[in-house]
C-alpha cells in the first residue's frame, strides 16, 4: 500500500513539473469549448433566396412573410435559371399548368428543406385566406350565417412554450457538451497515461522498478490513483467553466458528473496503459488515436444512436464513451440521480475491472512474478 | 559449492529460435566480486535478467539464496543497476533516491541515512536537490549506482556501472565496491573496460551464450599465457571464431 502511494505521488510530481502537458490537459478543453460555443450558437439561421416564375402574387406575398426567406420575381424560367446558376438564388418556384415545379440548388440541405417548408406553409396559408374570403362573401349574402360567424370568430390561439431543460436558446452545443466532457477526459488521460508508461518502458525505469520487490498490481494502482486525482481536477475545471462561464444548465448533481468522469478516466487510463504495451514509440502511441479514440466519438451520442442501422448501433456497446455519454447526458439534461445511471456506470466498471486485470497480467511480460 | 549465493544450473534460454544461453553452469560464492565479461550480444544481460527473475529459463534453474528465481520477495535483497540510467528526469536526485527507497521498503530515518550515505559514495551530496534533467552523463551514472546501493541488499548486480565516469571517480567507486565485498556482499559486475576485469575476484567469460572460462584473473592469465585479461579475452575470442570457421 505504501508503495502504491509512493508511485502515485511520483507520477503526480512528474506531471506537475511538465507544465506544457498540464496546460494541455486543463486549458485545451476550455479553449475547444469556447470555440464550439461560438461556432454552434452564433448564426443558426441562414437566409434563403427563392426565385419565383409565374407565381400568383398573393402566394408570393405569403412566402415573403416567412422568416429568413427572400423572394425574387423573374419573368421567365431562363432568367431564373441563370440566377440559380450564378448562385444568386437557392431555388426556383415555377407555376405551370396548375402545378408547382421547384428546382433546388441543393448545395445546402438545410436551405432546400427551408424552401420546401416555406412553399407548403405559404400554400396552406393562402388556401385558408381564400377560403375565408369565400366564406365572408357567402356570409354577406346570408345574415344568419354572418351572425354565426361573428360568435365563432375568436383570435387565433397563442403557443406558450416551457422547457424541462434549458430555454429557447438551447442549441446543439448544449446537447453535445455532456458528451464532450467525457471525450476530453478520455482522450487526454488515454494519451498521457499511455505515453507515461511507454516512457517508463523505453527509459528502463520500468525494468528497474520491477527489479525491486514491488507488486505488479501496486504499479497499476499507483497510476490509477494519480490519474484519478488528475481526472477529478480536470472534470471540475470543465464542469465549473461550462456552468459559470458558458452558462450551461446542469439539472442533476455536479458531483455525479464528476463521479462518472473519474470512472471514465480510470477506464481511459487502463486502456492507455494496455495500448502502450503494443507501441514501440511515442509516434506509434499517437497512431492509436484514429483507431481507439476517434471511432468512439461517432458512437458517443453526439450523433443520435437511434438513427443508425441496428447492427451499427450494436458497435456502441463495446465502446466506453457511449456509456459515459449516456450517463452524463442523463445527469445534465434529465437530472438523473446516481441510482438511475447505475446501468452505464456498471458497464464502465466492468470495462475497468477487465482492463485492470489485463494490465496486471500484462506486466508479466517484463517480470515473470 | 555449498555456499553458492547465486547459482545457474544447466540454463538454456531461447528467444524464438535463437539460443541466447547455451547450458550455462556456474556458482558464485558469497563475498566475491565477479566480473561478467563478453562481447555485446554474448548473453550477459540475459543472465542478469534471469537472475533477477525478469526472464524464465527454458531449461535448467537459476537459484539465488538457495531459492529458485523468479521470486519477488528475494528482490529485496538484490541491488540492481541497469545498463541504461533509468532515472526519472523531472525529479531531483533526492526524489529519485527516496522513491526507490520506498520501493525497497526502506523508510523514515533509515532511508534518510542511507540516501545521504550513498550520495556521499558517488559524490553527489551537493547536487542532491538538483533535477536529474540538468545532470551530466557521468552524474546520471553515479546516481544510478547510488540507487542500486539503497536498501539492505546482499547481492549487487551492476550492469556496466562505470561507463562515462572519469578515471578518478571510477577508482573511488571500485574501492567502494571492494569495501562492500569485504563486508560480505556479493557483486556481479558486467564491464567492457578490461582493466576493470583485473579488479574483480573471479572472471566469467561469456561467448556466444556459453561460459568459456570461470576463474581468477591471475589463473586465467597463467592458463592462456597472457599478461592481461584483455589479451586473454582477445585470444579466447579469436580461438572461438576459428572453431566456428573450421567446424
Amino acid at each position: 500500500m505504501k508503495r502504491t502511494w509512493s508511485i502515485a505521488k511520483r507520477v503526480l510530481k512528474e506531471l506537475f513539473r511538465d507544465k506544457r502537458t498540464l496546460a494541455l490537459m486543463f486549458l485545451a478543453p476550455i479553449l475547444i469549448l469556447i470555440l464550439m460555443k461560438v461556432v454552434f450558437t452564433s448564426n443558426s439561421t441562414t437566409d434563403v433566396n427563392i426565385a419565383t416564375v409565374n407565381v400568383q402574387s398573393s402566394l408570393v406575398k405569403q412566402i415573403k412573410k416567412v422568416d429568413h426567406i427572400k423572394v425574387y420575381k423573374y419573368s421567365t424560367q431562363e432568367k431564373a435559371n441563370k440566377a440559380l446558376k450564378d448562385q444568386k438564388v437557392d431555388g426556383i418556384v415555377h407555376y405551370k399548368n396548375g402545378n408547382f415545379y421547384v428546382k433546388n440548388a441543393n448545395t445546402d440541405a438545410s436551405k432546400t428543406a427551408a424552401t420546401k417548408a416555406a412553399l407548403s406553409a405559404s400554400m396552406v396559408a393562402t388556401n385558408i385566406k381564400e377560403l375565408k374570403s369565400t366564406l365572408t362573401a357567402m356570409a354577406a349574402a346570408n345574415p344568419q350565417a354572418a351572425a354565426m360567424m361573428q360568435s365563432k370568430s375568436q383570435k387565433t390561439p397563442k403557443i406558450h412554450n416551457t422547457y424541462v431543460y434549458g430555454d429557447k436558446d438551447t442549441s446543439f452545443f448544449d446537447k453535445i457538451l455532456p458528451i464532450l466532457m467525457g471525450f476530453f477526459v478520455f482522450f487526454f488521460v488515454f494519451l498521457i497515461s499511455g505515453m507515461a508508461l511507454l516512457k517508463e518502458r523505453t527509459t528502463g525505469t520500468l525494468d528497474r522498478l520491477l527489479a525491486t520487490p514491488v507488486r505488479r498490481s501496486e504499479i497499476v494502482f499507483g497510476y490509477m490513483i494519480s490519474y484519478g486525482l488528475l481526472a477529478i481536477v480536470q472534470t471540475l475545471i470543465i464542469v465549473l467553466f461550462t456552468i459559470y462561464v458558458l452558462k450551461v444548465e446542469v439539472l442533476g448533481s455536479l458531483w455525479n458528473v464528476v463521479i462518472v468522469n473519474v470512472v471514465l478516466a480510470m477506464v481511459a487510463l487502463a486502456f492507455g496503459i494496455l495500448m502502450s504495451t503494443f507501441a514501440k514509440s511515442e509516434f506509434q502511441m499517437m497512431q492509436f488515436i484514429p483507431i481507439i479514440v476517434i471511432p468512439q466519438v461517432f458512437f458517443s451520442g453526439i450523433i443520435p444512436l437511434d438513427t443508425m442501422a441496428h447492427w451499427v448501433q450494436n458497435i456502441a456497446y463495446i465502446l466506453p464513451l457511449k456509456y459515459s455519454g449516456q450517463a452524463t447526458t442523463d445527469i445534465v439534461m434529465s437530472g438523473s440521480n446516481l441510482g438511475q445511471i447505475m446501468g452505464p456506470i456498471g458497464a464502465l466498471l466492468i470495462f475497468l475491472v477487465v482492463l485492470t486485470i489485463l494490465n496486471v497480467l500484462g506486466l508479466k511480460r517484463y517480470r515473470k512474478v | 559449492m555449498g555456499n553458492a549465493i547465486i547459482s545457474m544450473k544447466n540454463v538454456v534460454k531461447k528467444f524464438g529460435k535463437e539460443t541466447v544461453l547455451n547450458h550455462i553452469d556456474f556458482d558464485i560464492p558469497q563475498g566475491k566480486i565477479i566480473g561478467l565479461i563478453g562481447p555485446s550480444g554474448a548473453g550477459k544481460s540475459t543472465i542478469i535478467k534471469i537472475i533477477l527473475g525478469m526472464e524464465k529459463t527454458q531449461q535448467g534453474t537459476a537459484t539465488v539464496f538457495g531459492k529458485i528465481m523468479p521470486n519477488r520477495q528475494l528482490l529485496n535483497r538484490i541491488g540492481y543497476m541497469a545498463q541504461t540510467d533509468a532515472l526519472y528526469e523531472s525529479l531531483t536526485a533526492k526524489e529519485n533516491l527516496q522513491f526507490y527507497a520506498d520501493m525497497k521498503g526502506v523508510s523514515g530515518q533509515k532511508a534518510n541515512r542511507q540516501i545521504l550515505h550513498v550520495a556521499e559514495v558517488v559524490e553527489l551530496t551537493n547536487d542532491l536537490n538538483k533535477r536529474v534533467s540538468g545532470y551530466s552523463g557521468g552524474m546520471k551514472r553515479r546516481l544510478s549506482l547510488a540507487i542500486a546501493m539503497l536498501g539492505d541488499s546482499e547481492i549487487f548486480i551492476l550492469d556496466e556501472p562505470t561507463v562515462g565516469i572519469d578515471p578518478a571517480l571510477r577508482r573511488q567507486i571500485w574501492s567502494e565496491l571492494h569495501k562492500m565485498r569485504d563486508e560480505g556482499k556479493t557483486l556481479l559486475v558486467t564491464t567492457h573496460v578490461m582493466d576493470e576485469a583485473e579488479l574483480v575476484d573471479d572472471v566469467a567469460l561469456i561467448l556466444g551464450g556459453k561460459l568459456i572460462a570461470y576463474d581468477t584473473p591471475a589463473n586465467l592469465k597463467a592458463e592462456y599465457n597472457e599478461d592481461t585479461v584483455e589479451n586473454v579475452f582477445l585470444k579466447v575470442e579469436d580461438e572461438n571464431e576459428k572453431n566456428v570457421v573450421y567446424r
